[in-house]
């Protein structure tokens, strides 16, 4: 089970996307932005950051890198796709998922522990979790704010594609509570908390992301 | 116009007339703005007599901008000579690199070596807030880099004025954005830092930013150029007309003065996404092996690298200015020299490597550059427009600058503040009086949590860090095979240093000495950012002298040496200096990071023991700041043996959770320990006064816990290893239990600690 972690000039948790791509038993790929070869890998990372920088609209720029037409495509065949933070922006500036990501409400960065209830449990990368399942992992970000059309939205809404939602206080003020949505087959996911900083309590608070990382290894 | 007038480009219709050596040398009369960039009469002389002729417009530049007191610590060299006359060889042994260097550089064992330093942004962040703490942030962090380093960790000690001051309101959110915004953009955790409120930095706040990188040491690198024909590669970012002029204005002249005003908007911009990028690069390029030497370009740009590098080398240096990319048409070469743009780096390369170095720089879209070349003999030639416009020899304008040993005096109010003792100032007594002022106290601005800060950092990235804020020190993780790790501290009580800056600087040694012993780790080196008045004045220049041997003398008795610092002068307003503020940073070694000590109560049950003797010691404590608006008497007694005797404890007793006493005594510890902790605990406290008991800010004292079964064992050690100690109570429950004191809820102490700053700064 290969599993390729992109960076992105100004990517900056790929390192621990990888690291915990290995403790879920997978061997961890570099795939460079600027490359138009997924290396045949099963699954693919999109990691935190700020890819190039993010002066335009956060993932913008990024969203157009060649790797990234790369990953498009394979969705479209069914490849797993997560993107965590920046990759989450990413993925939704490549319209792999629905809504957009704004400035948080508070107009500030805002890193903390954060509780949520596992929505949709159906996914390529949400698979090992119950549905209802509460997880702490940490947020950190300063456009976390999912938005998304009122038509979008109840779309989502009634097709149970969102995949994670906050509990206990919404850091950033997003639609409905709402940290993650995953695409409708169910292989894309996208979150804005980092459950690849949750894998070991030395440097974590919970090792209760690492069910992401070994939930894909399932459904390749 | 002068060298310095900063005119919008679009105004250059031709190429502004080059001041060159020929024509210096010819006409020996021309009027220099010496004055206006800064240089005393004598100074001037000195570089026409070093010179044998005028200095040319760029000649004036670069000396005006290295002889600063930013650049050349005229007005403290003479002092910090003592570092290195207390440092014996016993001490010197695990240092791999000291003071002079970009960085200190110390051996943490298993081929493993960590480089940290900590240096001040402080004017800049009152103009501009948030660019002058991210640029802080990224020098400092550069800094590292030219060491030969990846950085690991950041941390800012920060200090603004009174809490509710329109102005604090201003700099505050500012000063917390940069520090993240930038800090968060380079991928770097930030892991711990201060954030002080005091009036004396109402119109000059101190910004310090604390970096902290490890490397292999095979790898440390060092800023030098030599070998001839060697190439001078200029990498990063282009060069602009930001910053110019910065250091010398900025940084080594008082607000409130007239002069200088006109070149306040100079501070430079950050731009952390090219600094992430240049990060990469370097670091590819050192673990190519394709750097004989490196430095940064940070105060006084490439004035101050070209020089250093030079001075460093065994020859001399020719670049070619024409060859630096600019941002702006139209750049004078004072200006291109002067430019304080940032994330710029500066390598000296074998011709047989430039072709690697150039593909590395170019894989990750950074601009590199050969500018100029290692040549024979002593001279620093630079050219513009194929005319010589610098001809110096770089030692003088790097290494000998003046020196001044200036006036020191105690003055007449420092015995004055010491008779005004704490005593008589009314206290708490009934129970409900002590309680009430435990809360009154946790949520005041200097004890309050500082997550509305902190929160604002990220913590996790590269998933290393082991600790952060809120615990006593950062704990990050260097070796993920072995768990190697390091764990770092700042501190400073100002208020201490102000009724006596020999003994404020020991406490501040000593407390951070202490915030890496609790987490287990054990201490092994200093850094420190001087922060102080105008040297102008005997008594700031008593302060600091009074510091430096303070903080020398304590280091030499612990036994770990100061690898390296900053000094910062002219914190002041008008003729009002800052409280003498020596933030001193202690990096601590840790075997592995999992025995790593947490922080607070966090099992109930285990035995809550107080280690060190509380005396009745109030004075410049924050019990009588907070309460009564009161700074006199005598700080409280150092006792570095003391200290050490409980961080060998510490290191050999492995208690289940530590907690530092400092700022706010037993009180504010108990309350720290059990919201960190997430446990409440049943205490009675030491003595016969409770309110000394839970105020008085002695020093050499750690709350500890330890598992039931293992306190009898804890206790004797303590008393075998002559610490005292005493048993408190217990963990556990969510209310802090004081005898004779009362029940403190902890759903109360966290409304009152966790409140202040959001209801502050959330406007």
């Amino acid at each position: 089970m290969r599993i390729g972690v992109i960076t992105f000039p100004g990517t900056l948790d790929d390192v621990d996307a990888a690291r915990a791509v290995r403790y879920a038993g997978a061997e961890a790929v570099s795939l460079w932005h600027g490359d138009h070869d997924l290396q045949g890998v099963d699954a693919v990372v999109v990691p935190g950051g700020f890819s190039y920088g993010d002066y335009l609209r956060a993932g913008a720029i990024a969203s157009l890198a060649p790797i990234m037409r790369e990953v498009v495509d394979g969705a479209a065949k069914g490849l797993p796709v997560l993107g965590i933070c920046n990759g989450f922006q990413i993925l939704c500036e490549a319209d792999l998922l629905p809504g957009a990501l704004t400035r948080n409400e508070k107009l500030h960065f805002v890193c903390r522990d954060q509780a949520l209830r596992v929505e949709n449990a159906d996914t390529a990368w949400t698979s090992g979790y119950g549905a209802g399942e509460e997880i702490v992992v940490p947020v950190k970000n300063a456009e976390g704010r999912f938005v998304a059309a009122p038509e979008t939205l109840a779309e989502i809404e009634g097709e149970g594609r969102v995949a994670f939602r906050y509990v206990g206080g919404n850091p950033n003020g997003s639609t409905n509570d709402i940290a993650g949505v995953t695409s409708a087959n169910g292989r894309v996911v996208g979150l804005m908390p980092h459950p690849e900083h949750a894998i070991d309590l030395l440097t974590g608070p919970s090792v209760q992301g690492l069910g992401l990382f070994t939930s894909v290894l399932a459904a390749v | 116009m002068g060298p310095f007038t900063l005119v919008p480009v679009t105004e250059f219709d031709s190429r502004p007339a080059v001041d060159t050596v020929s024509q210096a040398a010819a006409t020996p009369d021309t009027v220099q703005p010496w004055k206006e960039l800064g240089l005393k009469e004598d100074e001037y002389a000195r570089i026409r007599e070093i010179l044998g002729r005028r200095p040319t417009d760029a000649e004036l530049a670069m000396y005006s901008v290295m002889w600063s007191e930013h650049c050349s610590y005229k007005s403290s060299k003479v002092h910090l000579a003592y570092f290195g006359e207390t440092t014996t060889d016993a001490m010197r042994e695990k240092m791999l690199a000291g003071i002079g260097e970009n960085a200190g550089v110390v051996d943490i064992g298993d081929g493993w070596a960590v480089t940290f330093k900590v240096e001040s942004h402080n004017h800049p962040s009152y103009v501009e807030p948030y660019q002058g703490a991210a640029t802080g942030v990224g020098g400092i962090v550069r800094d590292i880099m030219a060491m030969g380093a990846r950085p690991i960790a950041v941390g800012d000690p920060l200090r603004f004025g009174p809490a509710d001051a329109p102005d604090t309101a201003r700099v505050l959110p500012g000063v917390v954005a940069g520090v993240g915004g930038y800090g968060n953009s380079l991928g770097l955790p930030n892991v711990g830092g201060e954030v002080v409120f005091d009036p004396s930095y109402a119109g000059n706040p101190l910004v310090n930013a604390l970096c902290v990188g490890a490397m292999r040491t095979e790898d440390l690198h060092l800023a030098f150029a030599s070998g001839a024909g060697n190439k001078i590669i200029l990498f990063g970012a282009r060069t602009g007309l930001d910053g110019i002029g910065g250091v010398s204005v900025l940084a080594s002249e008082t607000f409130g003065e007239s002069t200088g005003r006109k070149k306040l908007p100079s501070v430079q911009v950050g731009d952390p996404f090219t600094e992430k990028v240049l990060i990469e690069c370097c670091l590819e390029l050192f673990h190519a092996g394709l750097v004989v030497g490196i430095q940064d370009l940070g105060g006084a740009g490439l004035s101050c690298a070209t020089s250093e590098l030079a001075a460093a080398g065994d020859g001399g240096m020719h670049i070619d200015l024409d060859r630096v990319p600019l941002r702006a048409a139209g750049m004078t070469p004072a200006e291109i020299l002067s430019s304080e743009s940032q994330e710029r780096m500066c390598a000296v390369v074998t011709p047989e490597n430039v072709d690697a170095f150039l593909a590395v720089c170019a894989k990750w879209d950074t601009i590199a550059t050969v500018i100029g070349e290692v040549t024979e003999g002593e001279r620093l030639v630079i050219d513009f427009h194929g005319e010589t416009v610098v001809d110096v020899p770089p030692r003088t304008v790097a290494h000998h600058g003046p020196v001044y040993r200036r006036p020191l005096e105690r003055g007449a109010h420092q015995d004055e503040l010491a008779r005004n003792t704490p005593d008589t100032l009314p206290r708490p007594e009934a129970p409900s009086e002590l309680r009430a002022e435990i809360l009154r106290m946790a949520a005041s601005p200097n004890l309050c949590s500082r997550a509305w800060v902190t929160d604002q950092y990220d913590r996790y990235v590269r998933g290393n860090t082991a600790a952060a804020q809120p615990a006593d020190a950062g704990v990050v993780r260097v070796d993920e095979e072995t768990g190697r790790g390091i764990a770092v501290a700042t501190d400073c009580n100002a208020r201490f240093a102000a009724l006596d800056p020999y003994a404020g600087a020991q406490i501040a040694l000593a407390e951070a000495y202490r915030n890496v012993a609790t987490s287990g780790a054990v201490p092994l080196a200093v850094t420190n950012c001087l922060n102080f008045g105008s040297p102008e004045d005997p008594h700031v220049m008593w302060q600091f002298a009074q510091a430096v041997r303070g903080l020398a003398d304590g280091c030499a008795q612990l036994g770990i040496p100061v690898t390296g610092g900053n000094v910062s002068f002219y914190n002041q307003t008008g003729t009002t200096a800052i409280l003498p503020t020596p933030v001193v940073g202690v990096l601590g070694v840790i075997d592995d990071v999992a025995a790593r000590i947490p922080s607070g109560f966090r099992n109930a049950g285990d035995v809550v023991v107080l280690l060190g003797r509380t005396h009745e010691e109030l004075g410049g404590g924050e019990w009588a700041h907070v309460v009564h608006g009161h700074l006199g008497g005598t700080p409280p007694t150092v006792d570095l043996e003391a200290e050490r005797r409980l961080a060998e404890l510490l290191a050999a007793q492995s208690p289940t959770g530590t907690h530092d006493l400092s700022d706010g005594g037993l009180a504010q510890a108990l309350v720290e320990a059990s919201l960190v902790g997430g446990q409440g605990a049943r205490v009675t406290l030491p003595g016969h006064d409770p309110f000394v008991a839970l105020f008085s800010e002695s020093t050499a004292r750690v709350l500890v816990t330890v598992a039931p079964d293992a306190a009898d064992g804890f206790l004797a050690a303590a008393a075998a290893a002559g610490v005292p100690a005493e048993r408190l109570g217990e963990v556990g429950g969510s209310v802090l239990e004081i005898a004779n004191v009362g029940e403190l809820p902890l759903d109360e102490l966290r409304t009152a600690w966790e409140g202040t700053l959001p209801a502050l700064f959330d406007a």
